[in-house]
């Protein structure tokens, strides 16, 4: 049997940016899934009563919980900018090789910045 | 010999297909959110209450948190369908998440539901 090579060295496997954008889509998503117990949390907090409304945007405003909400919006914003370029090339816009790495490369400055802007709107 | 392999629909496009409608009302939904939230900077307790409590926002809300679930599931089934290789792991793993999901559905719904 043949030998094939193996390249298993991790300098030197280079992942184009398509790769990492389609990554970070599944692991953005995975965030997401994990975070919604909180979400659900948060939506029946705000909703319970005046108090507990109150309570939650008290809660808000500590900074470890701001740094924690980013991040969920983060993920979210990401998950929601590289998944409005999925549904785009099932209707054929930005499908060729060339248009897929333009595509991701719109996906990441684009998420990069929703990240500063809500970013800054949360503080 | 092809094996059917899906996770909510019959067929694999039936997936694809849930996978996309979902995505498109969960877009629509959270950018609502989002910015009915960023247009009001200092949200009282009784606008946000008015805004769940109002009959139409309540069939939306039921049809995010649906969709939610089934995208969360799609997605999960497919991520760890192509990860975690042990027949047995995987279908423990794919069972707890599948319970998972469904209690925080309910969830979901009844915190719709009750305000």
């Amino acid at each position: 049997m043949k030998r094939r090579p193996v390249n298993l060295n991790f300098a030197t496997i280079h992942f184009p940016v398509t790769a990492w954008v389609s990554i970070a889509h599944r692991l953005s998503g995975i965030l997401v899934f994990l975070l919604i117990p909180v979400l659900l949390w948060m939506l029946r907090e705000s909703l319970a009563s005046q108090e507990r409304f109150t309570a939650l945007v008290h809660l808000f405003s500590s900074p470890m919980v701001k740094i924690s909400l980013w991040i969920l919006l983060a993920a979210l914003l990401y998950h929601w900018i590289a998944g409005i370029r999925h549904l785009l090339m099932d209707i054929h816009v930005g499908e060729s090789k060339a248009g897929g790495k333009r595509g991701a490369w719109l996906v990441i400055v684009l998420s990069l910045i929703a990240f500063t802007l809500v970013g800054y709107w949360l503080w | 010999m092809v094996e059917t392999a899906t996770s909510l629909g019959r067929s694999g496009l039936q997936d694809w297909l849930i996978q996309r409608a979902t995505a498109l009302i969960l877009a629509a939904y959270t950018a609502f959110l989002l910015g009915y939230l960023i247009m009001h900077p200092s949200l009282q307790y009784e606008t946000w209450r008015a805004l769940f409590f109002f009959q139409p926002m309540r069939y939306v809300s039921l049809l995010a948190v649906l969709s939610l679930m089934a995208h969360a599931w799609i997605g999960i089934w497919t991520v760890s369908t192509d990860y975690v290789k042990p027949v047995t792991i995987r279908f423990f793993l794919q069972a707890m998440i599948l319970i998972a999901l469904l209690g925080l559905l309910l969830w979901g719904i009844q915190i719709i539901w009750s305000i």
